[in-house]
């Protein structure tokens, strides 16, 4: 990206930025003419807060100054001609929008500023009242047409192409400007070409899945006509492409080497866990669990829920249930039914009354699975609830 | 005579051709199988040429994503439905949504005693990005709206509820129903409603607003505020947790535009 390629380049010039201010009158000079103004911009030496206030900034066809708003003697400003690139950066979450501006380092025969040194090789200038818009159109404007190199002004103001400067001669402005433009319309064509690509490639999958829709009829009309065999690599054909199963409207149902590997491989990895959690996670706990191991070639949700699917004919001793209010969770087979029930009664009874909150404390649950284990208990008629606006309480079911 | 030709020996024919027919047909779907592989082969082959020119698109460009996902739903495909499918594979898609979701699933997990299952979109957006560091690539609404739905599949009760001009992001199996989700979006301009504005608005009896402010209080989404001026009001932090974060430090507040 471009950032990467204006990052070396500033390595090759020093990385020293606030340092290029001046202090100066705030006067424009003969031949120099105002260009616009914004108050309520806090300037930034890189990433870090300028040691001013706030203050207002002009743009002018040959400086960049700035003022500060209450102290009107403090004003500092930054010959155009230093400018060597600069950029949007948008508003956040409690953040102005602000224009970024990149700058050449600074002359030997410079006047002295607010800065001595800076470690940073751009500054920021802050919208706090807006105008940011308008701003950075003006100084594009000014950027391009460089009125500072037609009519110089009386005062010396020095600027980055001296010979002073060392390296930057071999990369000069316009030079770099150039190269970056041409980056920038290298990164559009790239844009274009990837879409046109990608339109082509779209109609060659079109092309797939109409014959997967082919073979999917000719399969549903003669049935038993087609091999296991078949069957099974027309599903992972399918897998591959990500089509649905137009037969099953599944993508891929259980039998793909894929997930048979997978649920064997959860077997393993989730013993562990489970025994720990009270034998009993969430299926999004699972997905969170496995994929942050993982760390790559991660799960999607469908993989895991198609995997743990196939628990019970693989005689894995983990089974994957649903809750009647649709809660997925992935059970050690151990841990049966009855045994939950017993244990929440047991709870509950020694407690005289718990609430999911209770429940989740005492044994180490998550409050979601918790409550899930207090609704079977209730629907296997041992609990009974009391609802109320203070929460949903659990007691032994006495009649 | 030439009706001979619909006599039995006519019939006869007629099954052995269809038979026949029927043998062919079969034969058919083998061969399609089988030319399903070849043209998979080479329908590889172009995907891997596309990876090689594109993959960086697919991972810095969210417009590029959206073009992408849109073009594949037209079709017919899901680039997402498995981490094994070629998408995945070949271009990286999969990982960058598979994470997304992670990542989705623990945001709301943190929040979730606070705004009991339920946040704002925008909420959700600001805090992922947070998580994911400066340097990390660019997340998307649209990148959090589809990694959601595919963690759908995972039961648990992931939904969207359409609010004002955005969504509430729901991650608990709590039930609402069309009542609840008007009630959520008349308290949506202020992050808080009344018995009486719900009976103004929508024109609902006392007992139907009051049920359903029950309900929601009850999953733990709305809290009451019993010492406001004039009646009680129910307010509900997905609503305005935003505004209240805890996280915007002095400093940051310093900066915020008047």
């Amino acid at each position: 990206m471009v950032v990467c390629e204006k990052n070396v380049l500033l390595l090759l010039f020093a990385k020293r930025k606030m340092d290029r201010f001046m202090w100066t009158n705030g006067l424009l000079e003969m031949n120099e003419t105002l260009v616009i103004q914004q108050r309520g911009v806090r300037l930034y030496d890189g990433e870090d807060k300028a040691k001013l206030d706030v203050g207002g900034v002009v743009l002018s066809t040959h400086r960049l100054l700035w003022r500060d708003q209450k102290n009107h003697e403090c004003c500092i400003c930054i010959p155009l001609s230093q400018v060597i690139f600069f950029e949007e950066q948008a508003a956040g979450i409690g953040k102005s929008a602000k224009i970024v501006i990149h700058l050449h380092p600074a002359p030997e025969n410079k006047e002295p500023g607010p800065y001595q040194h800076s470690k940073y090789s751009y500054i920021k200038l802050s919208f706090k009242e807006h105008g940011q818009i308008e701003f950075y159109r003006r100084l594009t404007e000014e950027m391009t047409q460089k009125r500072w190199e037609n009519t110089p002004v009386s005062q010396p103001i020095p600027t980055g192409t001296g010979p002073k400067a060392g390296r930057t001669r071999a990369v000069g402005i316009v030079g770099i400007e150039r190269k970056l433009e041409e980056k920038r319309k290298e990164t559009d064509k790239n844009i274009s070409e990837a879409f046109e690509d990608l339109s082509k490639l779209m109609e060659k999958a079109k092309e797939m899945v109409e014959l997967s829709r082919s073979i999917a009829n000719k399969i549903k009309d003669k049935q038993g006509d087609i091999t296991e065999d078949e069957t099974i690599r027309f599903k992972s054909y399918l897998l591959s492409m990500g089509i649905a199963n137009p037969v099953t409207r599944e993508t891929h149902g259980s039998g793909t080497q894929y997930h048979i590997q997978l649920a064997k491989q959860l077997g393993d990895m989730l013993q562990a866990p489970l025994e720990e959690r009270g034998g009993m996670m969430a299926l999004t706990e699972v997905y969170c669990l496995v994929n942050r191991a993982r760390g790559m070639e991660l799960l999607s949700p469908e993989d895991l829920v198609n995997a743990c699917k196939i628990f019970e004919s693989l005689k894995l001793p983990l089974r994957l249930r649903v809750f009647d209010s649709g809660v997925m969770v992935v059970q050690l087979q151990s841990h049966s039914e009855e045994e939950m029930i017993a244990s929440a009664l047991d709870n509950v009874s020694d407690k005289g009354s718990l609430t999911a909150e209770e429940f989740a404390k005492l044994l180490g649950l998550s409050v979601l699975l918790a409550k899930e284990r207090l609704l079977l208990a209730e629907k296997m008629g041992h609990l009974c609830r009391d609802d109320s606006v203070e929460g949903l309480r659990f007691y032994p079911n006495l009649f | 005579m030439h009706r001979r030709g619909v006599g039995a020996g006519a019939i006869a024919k007629k099954k052995l051709a269809e038979a026949k027919y029927k043998e062919r047909g079969s034969v058919l779907a083998e061969d399609q199988i089988a030319q399903m592989s070849k043209q998979l082969d080479t329908f590889k082959t172009h995907l891997e040429e596309f990876a090689s020119k594109h993959k960086q698109e697919i991972r810095k460009s969210s417009q590029f994503r959206v073009q992408f996902q849109e073009m594949c739903a037209t079709i017919g495909v899901d680039p997402l439905a498995s981490g094994k499918g070629f998408w995945p594979e070949m271009l990286g898609v999969g990982d960058f949504y598979y994470e997304l979701g992670v990542q989705i699933i623990e945001v709301c997990l943190a929040l979730k005693h606070r705004n009991g299952g339920l946040i704002t979109l925008d909420e959700l957006h600001h805090r992922v990005l947070k998580g994911r560091g400066k340097f990390a690539q660019d997340v998307s609404q649209d990148d959090l709206v589809r990694a959601i739905k595919k963690l759908k599949a995972m039961g648990n009760g992931f939904g969207m509820i359409p609010v004002g001009g955005t969504y509430l992001v729901q991650s608990v199996p709590a039930e609402l129903n069309m009542d609840h989700t008007v009630v959520l979006q008349l308290a949506e301009k202020k992050g808080y409603v009344t018995v009486s504005e719900i009976r103004e608005s929508l024109k609902w009896e006392k007992e139907r607003a009051c049920h359903v402010l029950d309900h929601l209080l009850k999953e733990g989404l709305a809290w009451l505020d019993s010492q406001a001026a004039g009646e009680p009001q129910y307010w509900l932090p997905a609503l305005f947790s935003e505004l209240l974060s805890q996280d915007v430090t002095p400093e940051e507040a310093n900066q915020m535009t008047p």
